[in-house]
């Protein structure tokens, strides 16, 4: 069984590496355009995965850092810096506090209550990005200039902007794995699992699902930048709470707690919505019923469907 | 010097007009192993949660140490060295079992802000876990997830955990609840092995059970001590015999 998601790991990284080869021999390069959209998803619902398979915290305002880490870089852009470097410390740097700061006020409560508060900071950003006129306001803020590292790596060209999403995703989904292992991790686990237990045994959760609330958060903020490289434009529409559905739908499909589920999610979802968008604009009527399916039949998600997970728990 | 590890002084607790504790004053001498019984809702789930900090007394003080705990956090309290084991069986049931041990061995060794190494594949926490595992018989269960261990694996698992973090006192609420005769028996023996090694503040319903292992008891009513003694003065104290264990022993 690990055997076999190991191979589905290295297959599906091996199609997505052929990806730009393939839409130029094929003059598709609408399709690259697509997969890049789903890489750069992909980070995000890995991110909200990480806290919410392994913290138990179902953010739901994820979408908030997509906008940070957007904003950073239009904002950035406006100003005539291009640098990716200053890009992309400021995207990490401005979704780290912001992250901080929310999680210093939602981490410590758990359930329904978690929801709401994340949930109204992001629609706080949201309507932050609306009253801020300077930056377009409600009609968004094209990006001047993509982010351009040393004059060697340019996002503008479509195949490096690719290569650089993949790459990055690669290293998350390596960086999420290792830390799901450790100590960090076992302990963010413990607390999902049974809070009142840890914290018997000595443990603050506090500290650990703050940090965790913050490192998702930045890895969001980063998927962010990506994105507004790609569409060369940001506005506020990126933080609507849908969004932020969207991600935990795309969480949701792949498989919680499985962190490459979510990549699997994330092109399901963004495929459907390429595919079913053709036939209806109310597209998501379609999608309604299929969550329900995956929920009901496939509880781990799409991925559990392919590979079987070792036997779970199944609460009383 | 003060050869009492916990002092209780004053305590009171209550819930609405409901007194749980009742100016209630205890003192647990180093290394002994002290007895709480008392009738279903007498307070001994209370007192135990008041002395790991997960509820807060309205009067009194807890002194653990030599240092006044009343105030401090309940992790605080663990890492001082206060440990419980819970009425109600609470392991990480979606881990090993090793891995829950090895949790509770983890918060003890280290910090845990460590992001890369692996856990699983650390000698300072598989090895102390590995062992404690021998000493409550699961060894051989190690790699399973604790949801599929019966009640009593559960219940030593529990205990496990408790151990794991090398409490000074260690509270222990009603280890033997639904557990089979020959599990009791195997329980007692163990407890009977940790004697001398650290403090114990054990609840038990099992009167023999108590009676065979503590070397003072506690008669906890309405949350009032109503008596104290070893298990002989215990067994004869007439006022226990009458709320407590009924008066139908007389031979
Ligand atoms: N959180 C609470 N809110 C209100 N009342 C409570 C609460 N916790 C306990 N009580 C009450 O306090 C009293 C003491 O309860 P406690 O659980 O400490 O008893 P116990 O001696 O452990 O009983 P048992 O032998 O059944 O475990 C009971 O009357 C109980 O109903
Ligand atoms: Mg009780």
């Amino acid at each position: 069984m690990r055997k076999l998601s190991y191979i589905l790991c290295a297959l599906g990284i091996a199609v997505l590496f052929c990806v730009p080869a393939v839409t130029e021999v094929a003059d598709m390069s609408y399709y690259l355009d697509f997969t890049t959209r789903v890489v750069i998803f992909a980070m995000a619902a890995v991110s909200l995965d990480l806290i919410l398979g392994y913290g138990g915290m179902v953010s739901f305002g994820h979408a908030a850092f997509l906008g940070v880490g957007g904003y950073a870089v239009g904002i950035l852009s406006y100003y005539g810096i291009t640098d990716g470097f200053i890009h992309f410390g400021v995207a990490i740097l401005a979704s780290a506090l912001v992250a901080l700061f929310i999680g210093m006020l939602s981490v410590r409560t758990i359930g329904v209550y978690f929801i709401m508060i994340t949930l109204a900071f992001s629609q706080m950003l949201y309507y932050l990005a609306i009253s801020v006129n300077t930056y377009g306001g409600d009609d968004g803020l094209s990006v001047r200039g993509a982010s351009v590292f040393a004059g060697v790596v340019d996002l503008a060209d479509r195949d490096q902007l690719y290569y650089a999403s993949l790459a990055i995703l690669l290293g998350m989904l390596l960086i999420c794995y290792r830390l799901i292992g450790s100590r960090f991790g076992m302990v963010l686990r413990g607390i999902k699992s049974d809070e009142r237990r840890m914290i018997a045994i000595g443990y603050s959760p506090f500290r650990y699902k703050l940090l965790a609330f913050v490192i998702s958060g930045v890895m969001c903020g980063i998927a962010g930048a990506l994105l507004a490289n790609q569409t060369l434009f940001i506005s506020p529409a990126i933080m609507h709470w849908s969004r932020s559905g969207e991600i935990m739908v795309m969480a949701i499909l792949g498989g919680i707690s499985t962190l490459f589920g979510s990549v699997i999610g994330a092109g399901l979802y963004l495929g459907l919505e390429e595919t079913l968008s053709r036939f209806t604009p109310h597209w998501q009527v379609l999608l309604g019923p299929l969550l329900v399916v995956v929920v009901l039949f496939a509880r781990n998600g799409v991925l559990s469907l392919i590979v079987p997970r070792r036997a779970k728990t199944r609460h009383g | 010097m003060d050869d009492a590890l916990l002092r209780i002084e004053g305590l009171v607790k209550r819930y609405g007009g409901l007194i749980a504790t009742d100016h209630l004053g205890l003192s647990i001498r180093r290394n002994e192993l002290h007895a709480i019984i008392g009738p279903n809702g007498a307070g001994k789930t209370t007192l135990v949660s008041q002395i790991t900090g997960e509820v807060r007394p309205d009067e009194g003080r807890i002194v653990f140490a030599g240092d006044d705990v009343t105030r401090l956090p309940p992790n605080a309290r663990a890492a001082k060295g206060i440990g419980r084991s819970f009425q109600i069986t609470s392991v990480f049931l979606d881990f090993t079992v090793i891995e829950n041990v090895s949790l509770a061995v983890q918060a003890r060794a280290g910090h845990s802000f460590r992001f890369w190494k692996q856990a699983a594949g650390e000698a300072i926490l598989r090895d102390p876990a590995h062992a404690i595992l021998a000493k409550v018989g699961l060894l051989d269960r190690a790699d399973e997830l604790a949801v599929n261990l019966s009640h009593g694996e559960k219940r030593a698992l529990e205990l496990a955990i408790a151990l794991a973090g090398s409490p000074k006192l260690l509270l222990l609420d009603e280890p033997m609840a639904g557990m089979g005769p020959e599990e009791s028996l195997r329980m007692v023996k163990f407890l009977e092995t940790l004697k001398g090694q650290l403090t114990i503040l054990l609840i038990e319903h099992d009167i023999e059970a108590v009676f065979a292992l503590a070397d003072r008891i506690t008669v906890l009513v309405y949350g009032r001590a109503i008596a104290e003694g070893t298990a002989a003065e215990i067994r004869n104290h007439p006022e226990v015999r009458r709320a407590y264990l009924g008066d139908d022993e007389e031979a």
